[in-house]
Order: C-alpha cells, then sequence, then structure tokens
C-alpha cells in the first residue's frame, strides 16, 4: 500500500492504493468519488474519463500512483459550487443529451476537454472527437447537438430533437 | 393544461441534474458497511464435466471468507424460466435445471462455477486463480441445426434432445398455408440470419445482497428493470425466502434494453451468500465477464417463402426459424421468438395466411432472451426484406408494393391472434416520404457517383406489439405471471403528489414524464408530483419497465389512481364549497362549482382531506391516496415507415449512413423530447445490429467477441443526424392515455431499412445481389460483390 496524494476539483486529497489500484477505482473508492464510471475493462467505453494534468484521459488507463501529485478533474468539480450546472451540463439538459447517465460524466468531460481545443467544432470533428466514449442509449444526436450548442453555435437547423 | 410541464410538453428532465454533477446512485456506488466481494470462477470451456474443484489452497489465502460451488446449492431451486411454451403436438416445452452455480457441467463459456467470497475484490480473484478445476472437455454444440442431428451430444443429458420446442402457430392453418405457396402465381424465398448481439448497456450488472440476522430480512440492491419480478422469482422459485422478508432495489440503473430483465444466478448467489456468511456480499460485473454471462439477444436462422398473386397482393406466408436458447432457458426466453414474434408476422399487411415454425434450440453459448424489441425486430426483419426482394422480383416499386397491401381497415383481426385497435399505415408512409426527401434522391445519388460511392435508398415499414399485456392472454400462451402494472398516488396534506409507480427508469426519463400527466389531470405544476419507483419496499408489485410498457401500462396504472383520487377531492371540494358533487369542475388546480364564481383551490382539499375539521366524515373517510392495478386490454400497435441511404466504397465495401428518417405512429404523445430520443437511441442499435454488431462463436464455443476491442459497437461517428417524426398519431383506442409506447420502435424499424438500402445500393451499380447477412461489415459487403 502507498499513500497517494493529489488535487481533484481544486481539493488536496489522499489516500492508499496499491500498486494495481487504477485511478478510476482510487477515485470511486478511495475518495468516494462515485461520479467516474466504470462500463469495460479494454479501455474502449469512456465512462471513466477524467482530466489529469489538463489532459482527457480515461482513468482505468492508469494507476493511482501514476497521478501521485496530479491535478485532476472530475465530473464532480464541473458545477458550480452553489450547484449551477456548466454551460456544457446544461446544454446536455436542454437537449435531452442523455437518458440514462451512465456515459455522461465521460461525456461531460471529453466535451470539456474538445472545446477547450477547438472552440466552434464542427459535427464530423465532433463524432471523431467522441470515438473514445460510446454512448448505448442516444444514438448520439442530441449528444452532438448539446456540445454543438454548448460551443454557442446554432442548433436549430438540426432534425428534430 | 398548465403553461409548462403537461402532456406534449418537452419539459426538460429533472433527473439530468443528478446524472450531469456526479451524484447518480448506481449499484456500484452504493457499499455496505462491512461488505465482502464475490469473484465467480467461470468456465473457460464451452461444454464440460466437472470432475473435481479443488479449493483447499484457495482456502488459506488471505482474505477468503468462503467458497461456494454447486454442491452449496443442491437444497435450493435453480434459476426459473418465467414462460412455458407448448409445442405444436400439445406438449410441454424441454426445460432443463438451471443452477446457481455449474454442477455436475459447464455448460457454456462463462457459467459460473466457483463463487469467492473475499475480504476484498483483489482477494477473492486472487484465490480463484488457486482453484483447481478438474475440467472434461466435452464436444461443445454450437450450430443449430448441427445440435438437432440425431448423435449430437447434448447440452442437457436429462433431455430427450437439444430441441427445447417445435412450434407452430397458427396449428391449423399449416396445410392451408402450404396450399396457398403450392398454387401460387409467384413465390419469393430469402434465407437469412437474425444475428446474435449482445446488449451492452454501459453499465455493467451489480448485485448486493444483505440479511439483517435481527429482522431475518433480505435485502439485495441490483441492477434491474423490475425488482417486484426479482423478488417473486427470487424468494418463490429459488431461495424459499416469503415476500415480506425480501426487499429488491433497483437504484438508478445504467440502461437494461432487455438484459437486465431477468433473474440471475448472480443475484441469488449474492443474497444467499449475504445470509451464509453473516456479511452484505457485493458482485460487480466486469464487462468482460458480462460478454459471457448477460443474456444474448436475437439469433435466429429464418427461411421465409411469401407468395403473391399475379398483382403482387400477398396470398400468404409461410416461415421457418432456428431460434437460439443459449445452454439454459432465460427468464422469457422462450416467448421471444414464439409469440413476440410469430404474431407479428401479418406487419402491416393483410396476408390472409400465415405459417411460422420455430425450432427452439440448446447450444453451448451464453443465454439467449429478450433485447431491445424482442421477437419483433426479427419478425420485422425477415418480413421487410423478402417484400423487398419480392418487389424486385416481380418489378413493381417497393412502396407501391407494400401500400397495396396495407391494412386500411381497423380493429384488424390478423391471422396470427393479434387484433391491431387502430393505425394508419398510409400516412406514416407519406409522411416518410415527405421527411426523407425522396424526391431527391435521385440527385443525391448522382452526386455520389460523382465521389467514386455508390448510393442506396432502402424503405420498409414496421408494426410492432408492445404495452405488454393483457394477463389472461399471456397466461394462455404460457407466461407464468402476469402483466399488469401498478400505481399508488399519495397527496399530502400541503397538495404536493407522490406516485409509487411499479414501472421502472433506467433511462426513459419517468421521473419527468409521469408528473407530466398528473400535471395535466389536476392542473398543478409537474414540480409538485414525484415519482418513486426501484424499491419493494415502497412500491406495490408491479412488473417493471421492458416491452414499451412504461406509458402505455404504468402511466395507465396511475391515471386510473388519479381518477380515484380526483373523485374523492371533488367529493371533499363539494362538501367545501356546500354544492352537489355533480356540479364540481376541476381545472387548473381550482374546484369550482359550474356556473358560479365559487371556487376553491387544490391545495385547500387537500389540506381538507388531512386535516378533517369541515369535512363529511360520516361518508368519507379523511386522507387522499388511491390505489390501482391496470390490467391492459390488448397490446399496443405503434407502427411506421423508415428510409435509410447509403454510401457504399465500391474499393473497400464500407457502408456509411448518409441520411435516416423516421415516421412513426406512437399515438398520443406525453413529452416529445424523450419519445424522440428513444428512436434516436433505436435507430443506433439498429445501425448497430445491421452493419456492426455481432457475437462470434468459434466451433469450439469460444466468445471470439469477446470485448469491446472485437464486438463492434456504434460510436458517434458510425450514424449521422436522424430525422424523426411523430405527427401522425392514431391514439390507442384501449388505454386512457391514448398511447402506444415508443421504447423499441427505433430497434425494430431500422435493420430492414439499412440492408435494403445496402442492396439498393448494390443493385443501382449492377450487381445481381438479393441479401447479404448482417452485420454488413466491409467485408462482407465486398466479398458479396465479387460474386
Amino acid at each position: 500500500m502507498t499513500q497517494v496524494t493529489m488535487t481533484v476539483n481544486g481539493k488536496a486529497v489522499s489516500g492508499e492504493a496499491e500498486g494495481r489500484t487504477l485511478l478510476s477505482q482510487f477515485l470511486r473508492d478511495g475518495l468516494g468519488l462515485t461520479g467516474t464510471h466504470v462500463g469495460c475493462d479494454t479501455s474502449q467505453c469512456g465512462a471513466c474519463s477524467v482530466h489529469v494534468n489538463g489532459k482527457l484521459v480515461k482513468s482505468c488507463t492508469m494507476f493511482a500512483v501514476e497521478a501521485d501529485g496530479a491535478e485532476v478533474l472530475t465530473v464532480e468539480g464541473e458545477a458550480d459550487e452553489d450547484g449551477t450546472l456548466s454551460t456544457i451540463q446544461q446544454a446536455f439538459q436542454d437537449h435531452h443529451g442523455l437518458q440514462c447517465g451512465f456515459c455522461t460524466p465521460g461525456m461531460v468531460m471529453a466535451t470539456k476537454s474538445l472545446l477547450a481545443a477547438n472552440p466552434k467544432p464542427t459535427e464530423a470533428e465532433i463524432r471523431a472527437y467522441l470515438s473514445g466514449n460510446i454512448c448505448r442509449c442516444t444514438g448520439y444526436h442530441n449528444i452532438v447537438k448539446a456540445i454543438m450548442a454548448a460551443s454557442g453555435q446554432d442548433v436549430s437547423a438540426i432534425a428534430a430533437e | 393544461m398548465p403553461a409548462d410541464g403537461g402532456i406534449g410538453a418537452s419539459t426538460k428532465r429533472r433527473e439530468d441534474v443528478r446524472f450531469l454533477t456526479g451524484n447518480g446512485n448506481y449499484t456500484d456506488d452504493i457499499n455496505a458497511n462491512g461488505q465482502a466481494y464475490v469473484y465467480f470462477l467461470r468456465s473457460e470451456m464451452a461444454h464440460a464435466k466437472i470432475n473435481g474443484i479443488d479449493t483447499s489452497e484457495a482456502e488459506k489465502m488471505d482474505g477468503v471468507i468462503r467458497i461456494f460451488t454447486g454442491e452449496d446449492f443442491t437444497e435450493v431451486g435453480g434459476v426459473p424460466c418465467g414462460w412455458e411454451v407448448t409445442d405444436r403436438f400439445g406438449n410441454a416445452m424441454q426445460e432443463p435445471r438451471h443452477p446457481i452455480l455449474a454442477h455436475g457441467k459447464a455448460r457454456h463459456v462463462g457459467d459460473p462455477i466457483c463463487a469467492v467470497v473475499a475480504e476484498t475484490l483483489e482477494q477473492a480473484r486472487d484465490a480463484a486463480e488457486a482453484i483447481e478445476l478438474d475440467l472434461e472437455e466435452l464436444p461443445a454444440v454450437i450450430d443449430m441445426k448441427d445440435a438437432l442431428k440425431d448423435g449430437s451430444p447434448k447440452v442437457h443429458d436429462e433431455l430427450e434432445s437439444n430441441l427445447c420446442y417445435d412450434w407452430g402457430f397458427v396449428e391449423e392453418n399449416r396445410e392451408a398455408v402450404d396450399e396457398a405457396i403450392r398454387n401460387a402465381h409467384h413465390v419469393t424465398t430469402l434465407e437469412l440470419r437474425n444475428n446474435r448481439l449482445i446488449a451492452n448497456p454501459m453499465e455493467p450488472r451489480v448485485a448486493i445482497g444483505m440479511f439483517d440476522r435481527t429482522t431475518d430480512e433480505h435485502t439485495l440492491y441490483t441492477t434491474s428493470q423490475n425488482p417486484h419480478v426479482i423478488r417473486l422469482l427470487m424468494g418463490a422459485f429459488v431461495l424459499g425466502i416469503p415476500e415480506h422478508k425480501l426487499r429488491v432495489i433497483s437504484p438508478d440503473v445504467g440502461g437494461g434494453f432487455g438484459t437486465k430483465i431477468f433473474h440471475y444466478a448472480e443475484e441469488a448467489f449474492c443474497t444467499f451468500a449475504a445470509k451464509a456468511v453473516n456479511r452484505p456480499v457485493k458482485w460487480t460485473c466486469s464487462r468482460s465477464e458480462a460478454f459471457v454471462s448477460d443474456a444474448h439477444g436475437r439469433d435466429h436462422v429464418t427461411k421465409i417463402e411469401l407468395a403473391m398473386d399475379e398483382d403482387g397482393n400477398f396470398l400468404a406466408l409461410r416461415t421457418d426459424t432456428h431460434a437460439n436458447m443459449g445452454a439454459y432457458l432465460s427468464t422469457f426466453a422462450p416467448s421471444v421468438p414464439t409469440w413476440l414474434h410469430g404474431t407479428l408476422m401479418a406487419g402491416n399487411y393483410k396476408t390472409p395466411l400465415i405459417y411460422v415454425n420455430v425450432k427452439a434450440v440448446f447450444t453451448n453459448t451464453v443465454p439467449v432472451d429478450a433485447y431491445r424489441g424482442a421477437g419483433r425486430p426479427e419478425a420485422s426483419f425477415q418480413l421487410e426484406r423478402v417484400i423487398d426482394k419480392a418487389a424486385y422480383e416481380i418489378g413493381k416499386d417497393p412502396i407501391e408494393l407494400r401500400r397495396q397491401n396495407f391494412i386500411t381497415e381497423f380493429p384488424y383481426a390478423t391471422p396470427v391472434a393479434v387484433e391491431y385497435d387502430t393505425g394508419d399505415y398510409n400516412a406514416t408512409m407519406d409522411k416518410m416520404i415527405e421527411i426523407a426527401d425522396l424526391a431527391g434522391f435521385e440527385k443525391r445519388a448522382a452526386e455520389s457517383a460523382d465521389n467514386g460511392k455508390l448510393r442506396g435508398l432502402g424503405v420498409n415499414c414496421y408494426i410492432e406489439a408492445c404495452g405488454i399485456a393483457p394477463s389472461n392472454l399471456v397466461g394462455q400462451l404460457g407466461a407464468r405471471a402476469g402483466l399488469y402494472e401498478s400505481a399508488t398516488v399519495r397527496v399530502n396534506a400541503t397538495g404536493s403528489i407522490s406516485v409509487m409507480t411499479g414501472s421502472h427508469s433506467h433511462g426513459q426519463g419517468h421521473e419527468t414524464a409521469f408528473p407530466q400527466v398528473i400535471a395535466d389531470m389536476i392542473g398543478i405544476d409537474a414540480s409538485q408530483v414525484d415519482i418513486v419507483h426501484g424499491d419493494t419496499s415502497k412500491v406495490p408489485m408491479g412488473m417493471g419497465t421492458y416491452g414499451s410498457r412504461s406509458l402505455a401500462v404504468g402511466g395507465s396504472a396511475m391515471v386510473r389512481a388519479t381518477e380515484k383520487i380526483i373523485n374523492k377531492a371533488k367529493k371533499i371540494a363539494a362538501h367545501l364549497m356546500e354544492a352537489s358533487e355533480g356540479d364540481i369542475e376541476l381545472k387548473d388546480g381550482q374546484f369550482t362549482v359550474a356556473g358560479t364564481d365559487k371556487s376553491v383551490a387544490w391545495g385547500d382539499v387537500t389540506l381538507a382531506a388531512y386535516v378533517p375539521h369541515n369535512y363529511p366524515l360520516e361518508e368519507l373517510e379523511p386522507g387522499l391516496e388511491e390505489t390501482a392495478f391496470y390490467d391492459p386490454a390488448n397490446f399496443t400497435y405503434p407502427s411506421g415507415a423508415y428510409a435509410c441511404e447509403v454510401e457504399v466504397d465500391p474499393e473497400t465495401g464500407k457502408v456509411t449512413i448518409e441520411r435516416f428518417s423516421a415516421a412513426d405512429d406512437f399515438g398520443n404523445i406525453v413529452n416529445p423530447m424523450i419519445v424522440d430520443g428513444q428512436v434516436h437511441g433505436g435507430i443506433g442499435q439498429g445501425i448497430g445490429q445491421a452493419l456492426l454488431e455481432q457475437a462470434v462463436y468459434d466451433e469450439d464455443g469460444q466468445l471470439i467477441s469477446g470485448s469491446y476491442m472485437d464486438y463492434a459497437m456504434p460510436r458517434a461517428d458510425d450514424v449521422p443526424f436522424y430525422t424523426v417524426d411523430h405527427s401522425c398519431q392514431t391514439p390507442c383506442t384501449h388505454n386512457p392515455l391514448g398511447v402506444k409506447g415508443c421504447g423499441e420502435a427505433g430497434a425494430i424499424g431500422s435493420p430492414p431499412a439499412v440492408v435494403n438500402a445496402v442492396v439498393d445500393a448494390l443493385r443501382r451499380a449492377g450487381q445481381d445481389i438479393t441479401h447479404i447477412d448482417m452485420p454488413l461489415t466491409p467485408s462482407r459487403v465486398w466479398q458479396a460483390m465479387q460474386s
């Protein structure tokens, strides 16, 4: 067991981890931050996506000990302190970009990363960017629409929501 | 209706807030004090005799609490099947025992043999690796037709053969159908596979069993679409726990699509083990494990024949299907290829004579059961593909051939038992043609050709039977349960309302949509209404969510209970206003006396009910809470017309979906935004089936597509934006909301559209291709083009 320390959503946190403990497990079990979800064991699904030192990372692909000293952002840190949803979160709600909610934390973190790098992505760019995030419920239509809306683009021309 | 929030409003979902902020309460997020963890050691052989299990080394390892094998479960019931099908000779289906842990033999890769309970999951897993299994590999039964040959190894030695049942429907019509086909002017024949799929909801299954020795009560948290069904099946038929001592809770569930309906061995194990070791026992399925333990879907091999006269009128239809049950009978499995498939073979058409034969077969594969659409996608696919082929063979336009055979008078009694209440198939066809801009297709095809691509157009109709189901009817057909739904509407003193519903939401948005209905009926704001679901201690017995039944059946129960509430509230209002009950009207949350300006608010009436000082106590009990159980009079019959345009790259065979249009008739709609989302999701899954997905077994029964690396899940760049329309509405005639349900339609109507489109693309390029089996991978399309 090793003591692992990192900053999560701006707060310094510390916990114990084995060498083999994944960052996803550390967040969920060690820190009780269960917003990051585990949907697969081969790093395809993206439900575990977080930001580590500014980069979009699937937290199942990192050991907790590798994130020692890192700045981590999870979905729990996305809304304001008073609970006001962020622009991205509000866009997902406005456009029904989620159904069961399980892939959603990963989608939110991926969107955050996409829009930081590409403030006005096209439909094709969004779809390509989401290749690491699988959703089974929505058929992606409203997720793509929500992301375009979150980026400030006009989505009224997109076929019926 | 209130300004925002009643029936017809696209109210944003209140459940989104917790999902978007990471505050969902999924089963794996839940941890019990002192919980232990279980790891299942599963068979890596498809078929093997279990000659011995040596757990001695494993038991000594750190943290191990107890190791269970099949020997520990010989005194309890096996996993039950909830539907008994009678074969065409009047005999009951062959029904094997399904032990909680494999006993004597392992029958599929993934069959659980041992369960290690330990302090941590890692310790359980480590100990499992130290278990010595003495397995003697047996030949695997994988191909269904081989499984039925004389001399085939048997999956279940105690059964006569690998044939679960040989079902014929309607058996009395068989000869007439055969004769009509013999004498027909033209018969179109098609052989096809409906590919085996894995539902893969993004949340893997989880179960947490708990036992309280002080109260002798069991609790099971599980990722189920129907906690009451689990309580009934597990309590009554497996573990012998009386229902009032067993609480089953399904909290937030991350998608189901049918796979989370069934009672699984792991649920019974965790419940049993929690008492045995006196610790809560938690199981979290890994995705790789899910591939070999979640029920699979579809997996039919079908031959279909459509007989027509010289004008293209459908005379008769005959189908012959082998349906894979897998190694054991999952909860609903026998009903899927029979009652949920055979009864849909009329489709939207007036075909007078229909015969369906289904042979259900045991194989050494994961059990197969319902998956989004459950039998109806299989029916629609074969019907709409053979019609497409027929149109080509006789030189008729595929839309015109369908139109001339449409049912146009309702109610319509099909020759396959079901009676359609209402519909207008020409309307949805017209609407589809409009929204899909079929008129512009040739121009788009020319543009595709300029880019070196082959463009194709596929059109189809579908109808489906959902809103399941009338209990009497399904009982006669072999169901071992009723299919009603329940609702308790509890009005609080201050006017807010709690609705305890037997329906369960795992993405469908009930917490938002159900209050819209009550808001409409009473005229209060939807935010005043709260939905409670998923806990058998809080909600009366209900059957859960699947078969597109939540609004049609669950919503109807809620309406009936609310009607009782309104009736009683009017009596109270009449007393308060010293008027006659018959003169009381309720609108926008106000009770008024007709023809006067007397009124009293909803909140005043509800307060009076609980503080009955000015109250007709001699005639009326205080309180304002009513329950209703609603048993539907019939299935509901959503229908529609779909169009798909594809581009095929002739060099690589790769297919891209360029346009997808869906015109659906769902009857009345409560929340259009949610309905469209359901259609989008269904289409996404249908495109997945048509182009990408397949659960593949090799001849030894190894699941080659055992993870997301090899099982191609549709991603955002595999699909376009969809054009969906639900403005054609013929309300259901037999439920109070007039709703038909919409959850599965997209997955039912879309695969034929995609395949029809690809075949069309290849035909336009001069290839004489009549069918390609799904999934239409680049390799398959390319191969088809070479021959």
